[in-house]
């Protein structure tokens, strides 16, 4: 996509909808915008109709999750122009306790991405129809791409030959979850160093 | 007794997670009056394995091989995807030639796709010779995978900033070989289904899409070109060498199963044809990019230097490190547009790898494509959307 288009499209945005904005600018080729949090629904509002813009297609929304910042999670909006062949990216930032607006009144395709999210991270999105969970198991509990959700889980399944059913039991792992430490082999794993410190400490 | 004052009752009726025509494991919740179908509650999820959790605890080379097991049915595009992503971001020139080898096995993997799902599909809505004559194909392009890369289905080919081995030349000349043979074998499928008539009332006219609806429901790939629009990414936004190669772009004017079924026919010789041109148009040279910075140093090189030895250990063992940012990239995979937005925080996993499956969005229209159908036409609605679930559930 040519930058000198983007240039243009980034002036209008900032004139038009500049209030709802907290940051704009194009990386690596792409458009970006960080926007408000009660005004997401009126910017894909204009983003959809505005003759310029022209997004009608919602190519996806997806959550990320940053536990240490203020606003823990960010919620990321992906759109397509097809008639003028140009995409943008919208970034909202929300708490954990906080709620965005639901996106369906514009894009009806937004209804699983937004369950997924939902089910994923446990953003909560405003005035949605059906806020299910949609991937993970029928009476699951936790949001699984939370930094904070161990990668093993916390229950695993199997069929029980005693009680003739499938059940759910705590995980229990039989060999030790091993993390391996790779950014710097040069010093050894880092459980390599903690057990070696622990025995000098012991004889000592 | 039959109550004639009674309120006509309703159906409530699960289709699948094991129906043979639910593509895998799909559960559909049917709501029926009498046979038509009134709301379609698909859930999803069975296969969801967390590959986007895993892929945040491994390296970025260690989270390739999660993109094969996604759409299983074309592995290799969206390992080019992933490959695309991490080289926009760390800024990774890829060699000329290994750009013509990955365009010409993104469309092997297009062929592969469009074999599937049209020979099941015409299963679904009851032939059964498509399928044994295109498995056939399939057989001898998943071949040309084996002899690539050693696998015929799970590649891991695709590498950031190349490609993992060179094709060998009788490879590439059997691959041209293939081409003038595939063709023939393509109008024999085209001669039992094109005019079939069981074929044509099964698909005419049933699940239709207008270009608004296709736009409102997030649609990409076949699902738009089927309803008239020429979209595609290929042409659009192109990426490797898509710009030098001629192709057309098939569009559907009833935006019905059968004219997605054409498109995907059409598009299959149009894979051909890119094939062909790719073959003519390679010269030797290097398939992996040379700075050292995502590739290891070459064999001969480990031997000789200590230096390109203690990189390659480096590089299998804590990995490259990705730059700081974010990139969403996406490419024209068999189904539609296939796109990964991922998050680098500098260091040698990534932050948050988002896959976007262009199945998700066709699967979640079902609902609205098939309310006022017969129940009989949910499979062929079904057939036609192209589902794997692999890249749905994720």
């Amino acid at each position: 996509m040519n930058d000198d288009r983007l240039e243009l499209l980034v002036t209008r945005l900032e004139s038009k909808i500049g209030d709802a904005l907290t940051g704009i600018g194009i990386i690596r080729g792409e458009l970006s915008l960080t926007v408000h949090l009660d005004q997401i629904v009126s910017v894909l509002n204009f983003l959809r109709d505005d003759g310029k813009c022209q997004f009608t297609t919602l190519i996806d929304i997806c959550g990320v999750d940053y536990p240490g910042r203020g606003a823990r999670f960010s919620v990321v909006y992906h759109l397509l122009s097809m008639p003028l062949n140009q995409r943008i990216r919208l970034t909202v930032k929300v708490d954990e306790d906080d709620a965005v607006a639901s996106a369906i009144g514009i894009y009806p395709s937004a209804n699983w991405f937004e369950r997924e999210a939902f089910d994923m991270f446990g953003i909560v999105f405003r005035d949605h129809p059906d806020l299910r969970r949609l991937l993970t198991d029928y009476g699951f509990t936790g949001h699984p791409l939370r930094k904070d959700f161990p990668l093993s889980g916390h229950v695993e399944c199997r069929y029980d030959e005693e009680q003739k059913r499938v059940i759910y039991e705590p995980v229990s792992l039989p060999q030790e979850f091993r993390h391996f430490d790779t950014e710097s082999p040069w010093e050894g794993a880092k459980y390599v160093r903690d057990e070696a410190t622990k025995t000098e400490a012991d004889n000592g | 007794m039959v109550d004639p004052v009674a309120e006509p009752r309703k159906f409530t009726i699960n289709f699948g997670p094991q129906h043979p025509a639910a593509h895998g494991v799909l559960r559909l919740v049917l709501e029926l009056d009498g046979e038509v179908v009134e709301r379609v509650d698909p859930h999803i999820g069975l296969l969801h394995r967390g590959t986007e959790k895993l892929i945040e605890h491994k390296t970025y080379l260690q989270a390739l091989p999660y993109f094969d097991r996604l759409d299983y049915v074309a592995p290799m595009n969206q390992e080019h995807a992933f490959c695309l992503a991490i080289e926009r971001l760390a800024e990774v020139e890829v060699p000329r030639r290994a750009q013509f080898i990955r365009v010409l096995y993104s469309e092997i993997g297009r062929i592969l796709s469009h074999l599937l799902n049209i020979t099941t599909q015409a299963l679904d809505v009851g032939a059964l010779t498509p399928p044994l004559w295109g498995f056939e194909e399939r057989e001898k392009l998943m071949e040309f995978y084996e002899r690539a890369c050693g696998s015929r289905l799970h590649a891991m080919y695709f590498r950031p900033g190349g490609v993992h081995q060179d094709l060998p030349p009788e490879l590439i000349d059997d691959i041209g070989a293939w081409c003038i043979s595939f063709l023939p074998v393509l109008a024999d499928i085209e001669g039992l289904l094109n005019d079939n008539r069981i074929f044509k009332q099964r698909n005419c006219d049933i699940g239709v899409i207008s270009k608004q609806d296709a736009l409102d429901w997030g649609f990409s790939g076949v699902m738009v070109r089927g309803s008239g629009m020429a979209w595609d990414l290929r042409r659009a936004q192109p990426y490797e060498v898509y710009s030098e190669l001629e192709f057309d772009i098939p569009v559907g004017v009833h935006g019905d199963c059968y004219d997605r079924y054409l498109v995907r026919m059409e598009e299959m010789r149009q894979s051909v044809r890119i094939i062909e041109q790719c073959i003519a148009k390679m010269k030797p040279g290097p398939i992996m990019e040379s700075s050292g910075k995502v590739a290891p140093p070459r064999r001969s090189e480990m031997k000789q230097s200590m230096e390109a030895m203690i990189h390659h250990f480096k590089l299998y063992t804590e990995g490259f490190h990705v730059p700081e940012g974010e990139i969403y990239v996406s490419i024209e995979a068999p189904k539609g547009e296939f796109g990964v937005y991922l998050v680098s925080d500098g260091s040698n996993k990534p932050y948050r790898c988002k896959i976007r499956a262009p199945g998700f969005s066709h699967l979640q229209a079902m609902d609205f494509m098939a309310k006022g159908h017969m129940l009989a036409d949910v499979s062929a609605i079904l057939g036609s959307l192209d589902v794997v679930f692999g890249e749905i559930d994720r």
